[in-house]
Parts: C-alpha cells; sequence; structure tokens
C-alpha cells in the first residue's frame, strides 16, 4: 500500500553552523498551523481504532464476550489478548505489560478490547458494548504499604514483589552525627508531560505479510523491538516511519497504540489509525513518578555538610516501565550538586495499583531535587546562613567525588551558577498602581495588593545526561553527499524522534559545518537506519549529535582524497588547503560520485553500580542549572504569581543559543507547574481530573519574564564540548519557586504543587 | 423546534455543550443552532434595565456593558481563554447551570431576572429562583433562554474569582457584590461554593443596614470582617478536585471583605 499523507522530509537552506541560529526548517509549518502532526494522518480506505479501557484499578477478567461489539454494523475487527499472535507483553526495560489485559487489571485504564471500524464514533461506541465481567479487587494505592510483607503481590513473577529496584549508595565512613542536623519529609505529586499532541498514528499492511507504522514517538527502534515481539514477527518486517510529533517530555517512551494499530492493520488488511482524546491520554501515557523522601542532612558549625542520609519511595504504579533506571538516577543524584563526606541513601521503586508511571523530563532528579534543595533551605536557617552561600560552600566543582564514587572529570560551575542568579538586579518592587495581570490572582480580580507579601528563593540541581549504569548507548547517521541540480547537496538520515526540541535544525546545522556545504537536506527519521536511540535524557544533541559529526568526517576525508594534493577542509562549498586557500570547487571535485557514510556513533562507556554500595561510573555526563524565583503570594488567599524566574545553566556549547534559551524556558515552566498547580490526583487508584480543565498547566499570564544566563564551558569529552541541555531547568526551578513561597510565607510547604490550602492553612 | 424535539439540546458558543459531546457525557440525538437568532445576539436598554440576549458573547460584554453592568463585566472578563469569550454567553451559562458558573454570582447580585421562552409563552424568573441543584435549573425541556434582564448599575459593583491558575481557569469559588446607592442595598452571589449559586441573604441585610450611606467615612475592619463571615456562612461548599470545603469558605470570606471595601472606596470617591 502507499503512504499515508503526512509530513515528509525538511530540507534546510542557506547559512547557520554550529553555534548560530537558524530558524527551523518546521517553524512556518507550525506557526501556520500546517505542520501535519501524526493525529493528522490520511490514507484512501483507512479505518479507526478505539480501545476499551478497564474502569477498575484492580480486578480479575473472569469473562469477556465480543459479539454485540462485532454486531455493530461498520465494525471490521474486534480484539482481545487471544488475538496477540507473538508474546502478550511489553515493557521498555522490564517486559512486564499485557498489549491486551487476559486476567488482570492492575491500573484504570488498562487497554483491554480494540474496536477497527470505518469511522471513530462506530468504533468507540462498539468498544463500549464489548462486555467484561470484572471480580473488582482491592486496589495498592500505597507504595509504602506495597512494600509490607502482608501486601497483595501485583506481579507474581516479580523475584522482589511489588518492589521494583532498590537503589542503595553508600558512601564515607564518616560519623553520622554533627553539630547541626535538618531533617525533612518531602512529597512530590504526580505530574503528567501534558503534551498538546495527543497519542497517535497509523498502521498499513504491506504486500510482504509486513506493515509499516507511522508513529509520534521517541525512540522508532525501541517501539519496533517491543511491537514486533508481541506481532511474533521478524523486526526487518515492521518499519516504523516518525510521523509529527506534538510534544514528548518522556510521555512518548512507553508504547501506547502502537500494538493495537498494527493488530488492527494485520486483522482488516486496511490501514488503521488510531487517535487518543485528551481524556483518553491522561490514561495512555506513563507520568511522573509521585515520591515519598525522607532526608536528613548534618553539617558543622561553618557549613561544611558532614553526611547526608535519605530514603525516597517512588510510586511507579502497575507496570515497571523505566521504574529501575528513574530510581537510580534518584539515589545517584539523590544529594545533589554537594560535596558531602558521608552519603548513604536507599531509594525504592515500587510497584501499586495507580497509573503507571516513567520517564518525564528529568527522570528522578526532579524529586530528589525538591527534597534536597529543601534541605539546604532548611540547614541555612539552621545555620543562619544565606541560603546562596551554604549552597555555595558545599557545591561539587570540577574534580569532586560524587556518592557513586565517581570523580566529576569536566566543569561543574554550581557556585558559579548561583552567584549568577543571586548577582541579578532583583526586579522592582510593586508600586502604588496596579495592573490586575502582575497580582496573584490575575485577571479574576482577587487582590489589589491587598494581603501581597513577596519572597525570593534559589534551587540548583544536578542532571545526568544520557543514559547511564552501563547502557550501550550510541546512536547511528548515514550522511551523503552529491552534485544535484548543479550545486552540492548533504542528505543527513538518522532514526532520531524530532519531538520539538529542535533536533532537525541541529543535524544541518552539523552537517553545514563540517561539510561547508549550504544545502541539506533531513531524510524523515525511520527505521531504514539504524537506532539513534531515544529522545530523552537530554542526549540526542549529544549522541545523534555526534553521529551526524562523525559521518560528516568520514564524508569529509573521502572528498579531500577525492580532492587529492593539499586538500585540508571543506568551507564555503569549495575544497580549500590548511590555510583556508580555495583549491577547488565541491561540484568539480564531487563530479558523479556519491560520498555515504552511515556511523555508529557511542559516547564513552559508563559501569553498573555495585548492587550494595552503589559505587560505580555511572553518568557519562552532569549538567547543572540554578534559579532565582521572585514571588507574589496573597498569604490570606494562597494565590501566588511568580514575577520573575531567573536561571544560569552551562550548556558546554551553545549549539544553537535561541534552541537553549527555548529549552531553558520551557524547562523552567514545567518546573512551574509542579511548583504550583500541575498533579494528576488520584484517589483510591482512580484519577479525578484527566481533563485540561482540571490538570492546570501553566498560561502565559503565569509565566514571568526569565532572564537567562548560558555558560559554555566545553567538557572535552562530549562533541563540540557541548552538554544536556533539556532537563535541568525543570529540576531547580520548582524548589527555588517553593523556596520563595516560603520566605513569603513562613509556612514549611514539604509538597508539592503548593496549593491554595497549604498556604493558608493553620 | 424545541418543543417538537424537546431533547434536542441549544448550542450557541459550545463552551459547555462541547465539552459534554467531546467527553461523550452525553449524546444529544439533536443540536440546536443558536448561533444565526438576531433577537439572542443584541442587548438594549430599557427602563433602567440592559435586556442582554442569551448569546451575546463575553467578549462584547466586556466591551460594551462596563458601565451599565460592571459586576457581569467584570465576571466576564474572567471567562474562559479571548476564544471562548469571543462565542460564549451568558445564555448558555445559565442553561448549563454549573454552580461554578461566571456569570451567576453577577446576576444574583443585582437581582437579574431569567427570560425563557417556549411554544407556552414567555416567562421571567428570577435569577436566585432560576437554580434547582448542580446542573439542575427551573428551565423546562420545551424551554430556552431568551435572555436576561439586569438592572442597570445603582452604584458600584464587584466580581472576584479564586482559581489555581492566574487565567482561564474554573471558580474555585467566586463572589459578586452590588451596591445600590439610591435604595441602599447590597446585593450578593457566591458562586462554586454549594449545589448552586447562593445569594448571602444574612450578609446582605447586615451591609444594608450597617453601612453609613450618608455622608461614607472609611469601612470599619469590624464591617468587612462581619460582612466576609456572613458571606462564607451562606456558602454550603464541598471537598472536590478544585479545593477543599473549608479552603471555600476562607476565601470566600476574604473575597467577600475585600470586594465590599472597592465598593465602598467608590462610593467614598463619588
Amino acid at each position: 500500500m502507499s503512504a499515508p499523507t503526512r509530513q515528509g522530509g525538511l530540507t534546510s537552506t542557506g547559512t547557520g553552523g554550529v553555534g548560530d541560529s537558524p530558524q527551523r526548517p518546521d517553524a512556518n509549518l507550525k506557526v501556520r498551523g500546517e505542520f501535519a502532526y501524526s493525529s493528522d494522518l490520511w490514507h484512501e480506505d483507512m479505518l479507526w481504532g478505539a480501545t476499551l479501557r478497564s474502569p477498575h484499578p484492580h480486578a480479575r477478567i473472569r469473562g469477556l464476550d465480543t459479539s454485540a461489539a462485532l454486531a455493530v454494523p461498520g465494525v471490521y475487527a474486534v480484539l482481545t489478548h487471544e488475538d496477540v499472535p507473538g508474546e502478550n507483553i511489553y515493557g521498555l526495560e522490564h517486559p512486564d505489560q499485557p498489549v491486551l489485559a487476559a486476567d488482570v487489571v492492575r491500573y484504570q485504564g488498562e487497554p483491554i478490547a480494540i474496536v477497527a471500524a470505518d469511522h471513530p464514533e462506530t468504533a468507540r461506541r462498539a468498544a463500549a458494548r464489548v462486555r467484561v465481567d470484572y471480580e473488582v479487587l482491592d486496589p495498592v494505592t500505597d507504595a509504602a504499604a506495597a512494600l509490607r510483607a502482608d501486601a497483595p503481590v501485583l506481579h507474581p513473577h516479580n523475584p522482589g514483589g511489588n518492589l521494583v529496584r532498590h537503589a542503595r549508595i553508600r558512601h564515607g565512613s564518616g560519623p553520622l552525627t554533627a553539630d547541626v542536623v535538618v531533617t525533612g519529609e518531602y512529597t512530590v505529586g504526580m505530574q503528567d508531560q501534558a503534551f498538546l499532541g495527543p497519542e497517535s498514528g497509523m498502521a498499513v499492511p504491506a504486500e510482504d505479510g509486513g506493515l509499516d507504522l507511522y508513529i509520534a514517538t521517541q525512540w522508532l527502534h525501541a517501539d519496533r523491538r517491543q511491537i514486533a515481539r508481541a506481532l511474533g514477527m521478524d523486526e526487518e518486517k515492521v518499519r516504523l516511519h516518525l510521523a509529527g510529533v506534538g510534544g514528548a517530555f518522556g510521555a512518548r517512551e512507553d508504547l501506547s497504540m502502537q500494538v493495537h494499530a498494527c493488530l488492527l492493520a494485520l486483522r482488516t488488511g486496511k490501514p488503521v489509525k488510531i487517535v487518543y482524546g485528551r481524556e483518553e491520554s491522561f490514561f495512555g501515557h506513563v507520568h511522573r513518578h509521585p515520591a515519598v523522601l525522607r532526608y536528613e542532612h548534618g553539617a558543622t558549625r561553618d557549613g561544611d555538610l558532614v553526611y547526608v542520609r535519605a530514603s525516597m519511595i517512588l510510586d511507579g504504579g502497575a507496570y515497571a516501565s523505566t521504574t529501575a533506571a528513574v530510581t537510580g538516577n534518584a539515589a545517584t543524584l539523590g544529594a545533589g550538586p554537594y560535596q558531602a563526606p558521608t552519603v548513604e541513601i536507599d531509594c525504592y521503586g515500587v510497584y501499586t495499583n495507580n497509573p503507571p508511571c516513567g520517564a518525564m523530563r528529568g527522570f528522578g532528579a526532579v524529586q530528589a531535587c525538591f527534597a534536597y534543595e529543601s534541605q539546604m533551605d532548611k540547614l541555612a536557617q539552621a545555620l543562619g546562613m544565606s541560603p546562596v552561600d551554604v549552597r555555595v560552600r558545599n557545591a561539587v566543582e570540577q574534580g569532586s567525588v560524587m556518592p557513586t564514587g565517581q570523580v566529576v572529570d569536566s566543569a561543574a560551575p554550581v557556585g558559579e551558577l548561583l552567584a549568577l542568579v543571586r548577582d541579578r538586579p532583583l526586579p522592582p518592587e510593586r508600586g502604588a498602581t496596579f495592573d490586575l495581570r502582575e497580582l496573584p490572582g490575575g485577571v479574576s480580580n482577587t487582590t489589589h495588593g491587598e494581603g501581597v507579601v513577596r519572597g525570593v528563593g534559589y534551587g540548583v540541581g544536578i542532571k545526568n545526561v544520557a543514559f547511564s549504569e552501563g547502557f550501550d548507548d550510541y546512536s547511528t547517521a548515514r550522511v551523503r553527499l552529491e552534485v544535484t541540480g548543479g550545486e552540492p547537496v548533504v542528505s543527513v538520515h538518522t532514526a532520531a524522534a524530532e519531538v520539538g526540541q529542535g533536533l532537525v535544525t541541529l543535524k544541518a546545522q552539523i552537517a553545514r559545518t563540517e561539510l561547508g556545504v549550504a544545502r541539506v537536506v533531513i531524510l524523515p527519521s525511520d527505521t531504514a537506519v539504524g537506532s539513534a536511540g531515544s529522545s530523552s535524557a537530554s542526549r540526542q544533541s549529544y549522541v545523534t549529535g555526534g553521529a551526524v559529526r562523525a559521518a560528516c568526517e568520514r564524508v569529509r576525508a573521502d572528498v579531500l582524497a577525492l580532492a587529492g594534493g593539499a586538500a585540508a577542509g571543506l568551507a564555503g562549498g569549495k575544497v580549500v588547503d590548511g590555510a583556508g586557500v580555495v583549491l577547488a570547487d565541491l561540484v568539480e571535485v564531487l563530479g558523479e560520485a556519491v560520498v555515504e557514510h552511515t556511523v555508529e556513533w557511542r559516547h564513552r562507556p559508563t559501569e553498573a553500580l555495585d548492587p550494595v554500595t552503589g559505587q560505580g561510573f555511572a553518568h557519562v555526563q552532569y549538567a547543572f542549572a540554578a534559579h532565582r524565583a521572585v514571588v507574589d503570594v496573597d498569604v490570606e488567599l494562597g494565590l501566588v504569581r511568580v514575577v520573575e524566574l531567573a536561571c544560569a545553566q552551562d550548556v558546554g556549547r551553545a549549539m544553537n543559543p535561541d534552541a537553549v534559551v527555548g529549552q531553558i524556558q520551557g524547562g523552567s515552566a514545567q518546573g512551574l507547574g509542579l511548583a504550583v498547580m500541575e498533579e494528576i490526583q488520584v484517589v483510591g487508584g482512580v484519577v479525578r481530573n484527566p481533563s485540561f480543565t482540571d490538570y492546570l498547566i501553566p498560561t502565559v499570564l503565569d509565566m514571568p519574564p526569565m532572564p537567562i544566563d548560558v555558560l559554555e564551558r566545553a567538557d572535552p569529552h562530549a562533541p563540540y564540548g557541548l552538554r544536556g541541555v533539556g532537563e535541568p531547568p525543570t529540576l531547580s526551578s520548582t524548589p527555588a519557586i517553593v523556596a520563595a513561597i516560603r520566605a513569603a510565607t513562613g509556612k514549611a510547604l514539604t509538597r508539592v504543587p503548593v496549593r491554595p490550602e497549604h498556604i493558608v492553612g493553620d | 423546534m424545541k418543543a417538537a424535539t424537546p431533547e434536542a439540546v441549544p448550542i450557541a458558543g459550545g463552551t459547555d455543550v462541547m465539552v459534554e459531546l467531546n467527553f461523550d457525557k452525553r449524546r444529544p440525538p439533536a443540536l440546536l443552532d443558536l448561533g444565526r437568532v438576531a433577537e439572542l445576539s443584541g442587548w438594549r436598554t430599557d427602563d433602567g434595565h440592559v435586556r442582554l440576549g442569551a448569546t451575546v458573547p463575553y467578549a462584547r460584554i466586556v466591551g460594551e456593558l462596563g458601565d451599565l453592568l460592571p459586576g457581569l463585566a467584570m465576571a466576564a472578563r474572567t471567562v474562559g481563554s479571548p476564544q471562548i469569550r469571543n462565542r460564549g454567553g451568558v445564555g448558555g451559562n445559565l442553561g448549563s447551570a454549573s454552580p461554578a458558573g461566571d456569570a451567576h454570582p453577577p446576576l444574583l447580585a443585582t437581582g437579574a431576572t431569567v427570560e425563557l421562552a417556549s411554544v407556552r409563552g414567555v416567562r421571567t424568573v428570577p435569577a436566585d429562583e432560576f437554580f434547582l441543584g448542580p446542573k439542575r435549573s427551573v428551565l423546562a425541556a420545551d424551554e430556552l433562554v431568551t435572555a436576561v434582564t439586569v438592572p442597570s448599575a445603582a452604584g458600584p459593583q464587584q466580581f472576584a474569582k479564586v482559581g489555581t491558575r492566574n487565567a482561564m481557569v474554573i471558580a474555585v469559588c467566586s463572589f459578586g457584590l452590588a451596591l445600590d446607592t439610591g435604595t441602599r442595598r447590597v446585593g450578593t452571589g457566591i458562586g462554586s461554593a454549594g449545589p448552586t449559586p447562593l445569594r448571602a441573604a444574612a450578609a446582605e441585610d447586615f451591609a444594608a443596614e450597617v453601612l453609613p450611606w450618608d455622608d461614607p467615612p472609611a469601612l470599619t475592619d469590624e464591617v468587612a470582617r462581619e460582612f466576609g463571615e456572613l458571606v462564607a456562612a451562606a456558602a454550603t461548599p464541598i471537598d472536590d478536585v478544585r479545593g477543599s470545603a473549608a479552603y471555600r469558605r476562607r476565601a470566600l470570606s476574604v473575597l467577600a471583605r475585600r470586594t465590599l471595601r472597592w465598593a465602598w472606596q467608590d462610593v467614598r470617591v463619588r
């Protein structure tokens, strides 16, 4: 069958190498509303899929009857677990999740049956007619209780019972006593990635018995591996093509409708499209792990950390997803960007019957950062020091030893980042006249200045970049140089997912810098080339950027060999010598030749952690950002307006300075959301607010000016010296805002998001 | 048409109706498009009142009625986003009869009446008799909300709404206030803190009685606080996903206190 109507390749012309900020090749399409997202896919003769989901967080399925659904006119197929030809199980790290539930459902919204029909409404109506006989079971909804010996075991084959992973860090042997000791228990609510483009894609059956899946995802090859296993099909027959992605933030790392669409397409022999609605989307992807974190910090009277102890429980929900890696992150980064001689951390990732949790921007480091930064403020208060001074005094720097024993072997300007945000001029105090839009409550007219108190707070965080703990983390790039239409053209082909972050722009910038060619074609991402790894963990500029550069270097070497003589480089469409003197036109040198290289590129290897001590070279790179938040709080109503959110971040090398600032603004906004509004409220395993009416994300009136300082301290291990950018600003934004609210209110505020009740409560 | 197919759901801006359809909360057999009914889409003054058609969008209320109906205009400003304010109007707010409807508190506070029409004729219902329960009203199956009739402002009016976001948010609780300096009456309306929008009758009587209408001095703390407490006492809120009952009561007392101060300040300036 033919390919559906969708977004094709993107051509990037003109100028803009590494360090420039050329316009995105898809910018105009997106601004004009003409970009084809995965929900816009269209094919002649296509069917629509719909999913029947469990209303119960925990139930046994005693029987399934699809006959009434099949009887609906316009329905082509109704499938259940019995129709999964391969293994009815998938999962990113631990395959533990059924494609369609067989005998038990473990969370509200778990898929049970799927329907294909000639109209989406028909498919939904038919799905509602599938009869399921449930024996409702008590859900396990408290993560701490799930670890007790008497808790029902949700996954009988898991050797740890309801424990997915216990990450244990034991570092140093100093005393666990100190002059000044502060303790605290902190809670992080369940945040959602809240991408705007819902889960969607289209499966098209092919003549070879395989199929093509057009899909919005973060990692085509990881999807393919899991899909092929469920279909019982060779991976070569499952071809994935990236469709337009409307945001990701971790929520597209796990499968959603991928296998379902493939099953329906194979059964009906027709293209099948599935698009989730907004409410279904809240059940269609994993969320950020809610966490309870207990901390104890000991310090000398002068403010030097003596020890850090922490115990954290992360609620992974019904299926493991990436819980094990998230647990590892929270533990290894759990002491924050601080040097402490002795560290004891225990982090537990747990199964419950709550919604499954997995990857979200910050990935375990967000939860820990809220807790350790709250503790640093508490410590500063106990010591009578300023919050910045106590942080700077204990900040890691290049050469510091992390609690894993790993030496920080590139720039770590934590103290400098804090000083940058501290030394910025404060925004002006409120004047006598007011603009409602600048007051807590905004245009809702709740205050004209009454009860409004200003506060200032700080936060700094540490995030690992790329995949850790010994994961074989690589990307693949195919780069081709040839003369087309009388000019040299570079084609770049990877399987990396453009999720809005701007990798399409960056790949062209790298090609232009390395090959001195203006015209670069970014081919659509698909599985016809090797894996790029995931667009997550702030890793694609590093890893796919590294792969594109390495492939370009090989192409360049071949071209220089073709040119011969003193040829030493490519610039401006010419072959030049070592001094930059033009030797020949690239068009002439290439002639009819097509120079192409495919490179699989790896960052330096990491190691698994010692399971007992948590020691090991676990992370390839660390990244740091600091925030200063200035807030106005209406202390009588508990409403907050963030007045300014300043950020300083070290990015190693600003590959695309505009994109870097965009990432910092977006990450800061997501952190603000967690600080004051974003939470999936779950009671008894049931989601109470699966809509954008009641799951609130910041609007333009909630976001303040964000002055940004970008440091460029090159990491010699990384391509161009770059440091991953996307996640660090999400970490420190939240604790900085909460610290500012504490400063304004004097309240302890140990839970995020902070709700008005917490501010005005007794 | 409404009489012939009483199960048809009238739709104007679609603010609530489309959400219910999209979330599959209801499947009406028909929609009745009111978009091009000219009689519903305008307003006029009539003997000290404004007759406001059911489909006049909030954006026009904000732009055109700020002087005549300041309380309603302030409430309209807090509705949704610019796109929603361009489409949605008071008729739909009343038709849904949500306790959180932003238009309701100012309609209660000003003593507005709701005009309902059917093939049986036209009737008017005082706003405080319109609501029966959560999303229930006296609107009969064969009736349409055609207009509201609101007394033109005879004194300062205020509206304030608490939400956990600084824009585009459904009320956690809200409060409307209207002072009539001629008749020396005080009107109130409470939103999102009970099964229906509510009036705080005891607070109205208290304020009308104790406010120093002649040669008004500044409002005393005692009067403002007592008024706030009486408003909070009139509410019957619940705990829900948007906030707790205790918080709603507390916030209402603050909103009532503050809005009375702002309104009274206007009385003094005049």
